[in-house]
């Protein structure tokens, strides 16, 4: 038992130097007064400067409706859908997910691995799009540079679908 | 169900419409298909209105004959049409969408139409060439016969679109974006072939739907270039309504000397 602290302790030692490269997001999804609210579809997308997706980071959909198996309404997120979301087989692992209630939810994305991978040196965006089941569609993007020269938290808000969206760049 | 009697129905309500089309653009009926989507995620069905009106997807006025609409699969198999339905104003239809990739719903006819005079009657045909020259008499006076290719088209896709094939009949389009990929505020532009040949000055004019709500209709009119291509502004999102025109003189009936080309075509554009 006491042994098996060992292991943490000396990760935790190495921590500030060997921790990886990656984003980390978070996404608030806004409380809305509405007599019948659904939560919102969202994808999260790295954009390339010509709006090309450079990856799908993440996507929450309904995935237990019965309907096309929650896929009928990917469409919505119409953005995300044209550049590239139709080309994905949903669900896809470590990047599908169920729809998220109202709060901030913090996604963590590390660069090597699935679905951040090896980002090339260059100008970006972080893409956020959310659509609700009768509600409105929104977009909020995040200008960042890659690889980060320093830590750092970029911020900007959505208005009525998201709520503040931030992206901590860790170099 | 008599499928001799509503091809003959077809042909009259469509051709109609042609002919009123190439005689007078001003005195036009359009005729359109309306899907109630293009863009899918998931298969499912999709519903279609079909009818004849001066205002593009507004049905007021006529109900077109479905008889003869082809549903083509990305794997190139035909699709059936379901609950067709015949109203006093507009004809409905379904169509089950299952496979991934692009749906071409389109409906081509070849023909005559002719007028003449039988012992001092005036008589009119219009229809297949075939009918028509076992209905002329030899003795028709003034007879005048045309040729007439018209296509009417619109499409629909499940997940990702797949490449459009042309098959070099009547009049087509090659598109510079796929016609289910098209947003507001980034133009299209169309090149518009004659029996697979690029072909400049075939008239085009688009319109933006829902033109009863507003006091400018906003058409387009262009005429197409030396490589065929016009340039089309899409401005807002909604759904487009299309018509392109153009007469030849490629006949296959010795009685006629021209032929009418028609490609209706209808579009949706989404917002960005």
């Amino acid at each position: 038992m006491r042994y098996a602290f060992i292991p943490a302790l000396i990760a935790a030692l190495f921590a500030s130097n060997s921790q990886a490269a990656g984003l980390d997001v978070k996404v608030s999804v806004p409380r809305i007064n509405a007599a019948e609210y659904h939560r919102p579809y969202v994808a999260v997308w790295v954009e390339t400067p010509n709006q090309d997706i450079a990856t799908t980071l993440s996507v929450w959909y309904s995935k237990d409706k019965a309907e096309g198996k929650g896929t009928k309404w990917l469409k919505d997120l119409r953005q995300w859908w044209r550049k590239g979301g139709r080309d994905l087989d949903m669900p896809l692992d470590g990047v599908s997910g169920a729809t998220k209630p109202v709060g901030e939810h913090t996604l963590s994305y590390t660069e090597g691995k699935a679905p951040l991978n090896k980002l090339a040196a260059g100008e970006y965006n972080l893409v956020v799009e959310a659509a609700r089941e009768k509600g409105d569609r929104e977009l909020v993007r995040i200008p960042f540079s890659w690889p980060a020269k320093k830590a750092e938290t970029l911020k900007a808000s959505g208005e009525s679908e998201l709520g503040a969206v931030s992206l901590e760049l860790k170099p | 169900m008599n499928t001799i009697k509503s091809t003959v129905k077809f042909s009259l309500s469509l051709m109609a419409a042609a002919a009123v089309l190439s005689s007078s653009l001003a005195q036009a009926h359009g005729y359109w298909l309306l899907p109630s989507s293009t863009v899918l995620s998931a298969p499912q069905f999709v519903t279609f209105d079909a009818a004849v009106s001066n205002d593009p997807f507004h049905f007021n006025h006529r109900p077109l004959a479905v008889d003869e609409v082809q549903v083509t699969a990305p794997d190139g198999s035909n699709q059936r049409l379901q609950n067709v339905s015949k109203g006093e104003l507009r004809t409905t239809f379904d169509v089950n969408f299952e496979q991934k990739g692009t749906y071409r719903i389109s409906n081509y006819r070849e023909g005559v139409r002719a007028s003449w005079k039988e012992d001092g009657q005036p008589k009119r045909f219009m229809g297949k060439i075939e009918e028509f020259k076992q209905r002329v008499p030899a003795n028709a006076q003034e007879l005048k016969v045309s040729e007439i290719a018209n296509r009417l088209e619109t499409f629909v896709t499940v997940g990702s679109p797949s490449p459009l094939k042309t098959n070099g009949h009547g009049l087509e389009i090659v598109s510079s974006v796929h016609p289910n990929d098209l947003v507001a505020g980034e133009p299209l532009t169309l090149q518009f072939l004659v029996d697979g040949k690029p072909t400049a000055g075939v008239e085009v004019e688009v319109i933006r739907g829902q033109t009863r709500y507003r006091n400018q209709k906003g058409e387009q009119k262009l005429k197409t270039d030396a490589d065929g291509k016009v340039k089309i502004e899409l401005p807002e999102a909604g759904m487009y309504w299309l018509d392109a025109d153009f007469v030849d003189h490629k006949v296959k009936t010795k009685e006629a000397s021209e032929r009418s080309l028609a490609y209706v075509l209808t579009l949706e554009v989404l917002p960005q």
